[in-house]
């Protein structure tokens, strides 16, 4: 008993001992505003906002960044990110984005834009911006779903999945198959780099990390267009928990949407019909 | 033997009960606190302290960016 108590005092002590400020090995970035995220306990969102703001610090670049927001979850990200930023009409963003760059072709200018925004009523500019070779990078969050209108259907709906408006499942005789935008996009001369990454676990957010680092390395040179997809849960449109909504994404999501690099310094790395 | 210790600081304000970081623990130092913040969240605290690396998994992984990691050898 008496050992067990001094045990708990060394442990007391050698925590006061560790909490110091020479020993900090992370602290979330302040590039972070410090808002309250209005994301949902557990929503992929906040995580990859922060990565963005963590390249943006590293690279130094905070003053010369710009942002455009979209419409859907992330239509306050400029709340939560400490950069200069503007928001687009739902879809617009890549349109947007192509105005400021080539006004200030100097400037770091970046989209972060759902699946409903992008891959919906975005498709056009999306599209057309990737084929024109934007020097921009265009961070696209693929949930499956419409999360901020209440979990609709988004084209990015996987086979058989659930949402508001397929309480059935998605089928696809009726509604077409989901739409792989990214390997689609990648085809277009114009991209310089596409690549898919996820933010759920400890090493796949490190990962990711890199493949934002790489994206704005590619605007800094240049170089052309360089789109990052991330694959992230809506736990509440889902209807799971945050972690059965991650566990749920590598089950379901993560085979029709595979990840990693799909197209490097301008060269296609992966078969993309084959995954199409 | 020189051992790596560490311990993680949660923003209990901040935190909003998502348990992602409890399953990137890699030595289950992370458990979720019966009280609960002032928004209603059960926040996350270390329940075994002595089995923290320092390894940030936790801190990488959390959506809120509501934890800080340190770490020393000793
Ligand atoms: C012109 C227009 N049409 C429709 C809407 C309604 N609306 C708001 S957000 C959204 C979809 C958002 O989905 P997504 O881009 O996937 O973002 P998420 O919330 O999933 O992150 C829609 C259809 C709108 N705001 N404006
Ligand atoms: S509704 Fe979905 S996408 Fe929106 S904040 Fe909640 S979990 Fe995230
Ligand atoms: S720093 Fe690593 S070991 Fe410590 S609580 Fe976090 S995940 Fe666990
Ligand atoms: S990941 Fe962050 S918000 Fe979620 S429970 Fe852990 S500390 Fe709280
Ligand atoms: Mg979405």
């Amino acid at each position: 008993m008496k050992k067990n108590l001094s045990e708990d005092f060394s442990m007391e002590d050698s925590l006061e001992q560790i909490i110091q400020e020479k020993n900090l090995v992370y602290r979330p970035t302040r590039l972070m505003t410090g808002a309250t995220l209005s994301y949902c306990p557990g929503c992929g969102h906040g995580t990859i906002h922060r990565l963005i703001m963590e390249v943006v610090e590293e690279m130094g670049i905070q003053a010369e960044t710009i942002g455009v927001s979209p419409v859907g979850c992330a239509v306050l990200a400029y709340d939560f990110m400490d950069v200069d930023f503007t928001e687009a009409a739902h879809g617009r963003a890549p349109a947007v984005a192509t105005g400021i760059k080539r006004l200030w072709p100097d400037k770091y200018v970046f989209t972060y834009q759902g699946d409903g925004d992008l891959a919906a009523i975005g498709t056009a500019e999306t599209i057309h911006a990737c084929n024109r070779g934007e020097q921009i990078c265009i961070f696209f969050v693929n949930n499956g779903i419409y999360g901020m209108t209440g979990g609709q259907m988004a084209p990015t709906t996987l086979e058989g999945m659930v949402s508001s408006t397929t309480p059935y499942g998605r089928n696809v005789e009726q509604m077409g198959p989901p739409l792989k935008i990214t390997e689609l996009v990648a085809q277009l001369a114009g991209t310089y780099y596409v690549s898919r990454q996820s933010i759920h676990k400890a090493a796949t957010v490190r990962k990711a990390k890199k493949a934002i680092r790489k994206a704005f390395e590619v605007q800094k040179e240049k170089k052309g267009m360089a789109f990052v997809e991330f694959v992230s849960n809506c736990n509440s449109g889902w209807k799971m928990t945050p972690n059965e909504a991650n566990q749920w994404m590598e089950d379901h999501m993560f085979p029709f949407y595979p990840l990693g690099d799909i197209k490097v310094d301008g060269k296609l790395v992966k078969n993309v019909i084959q995954d199409l | 033997m020189a051992k790596v210790r560490g311990a993680i600081v949660v923003d209990i304000e901040r935190c909003k009960g998502c348990e992602v970081c409890v399953v990137n623990c890699p030595t289950d130092v992370i458990a979720m606190s019966k009280d609960v913040n002032s928004k209603g969240y059960h926040y996350a605290y270390m329940e075994h302290p002595d089995d923290c690396t320092g390894c940030t998994n936790c801190a990488i992984v959390c959506p809120d960016g509501a934890i800080t990691v340190y770490r020393i050898k000793n």
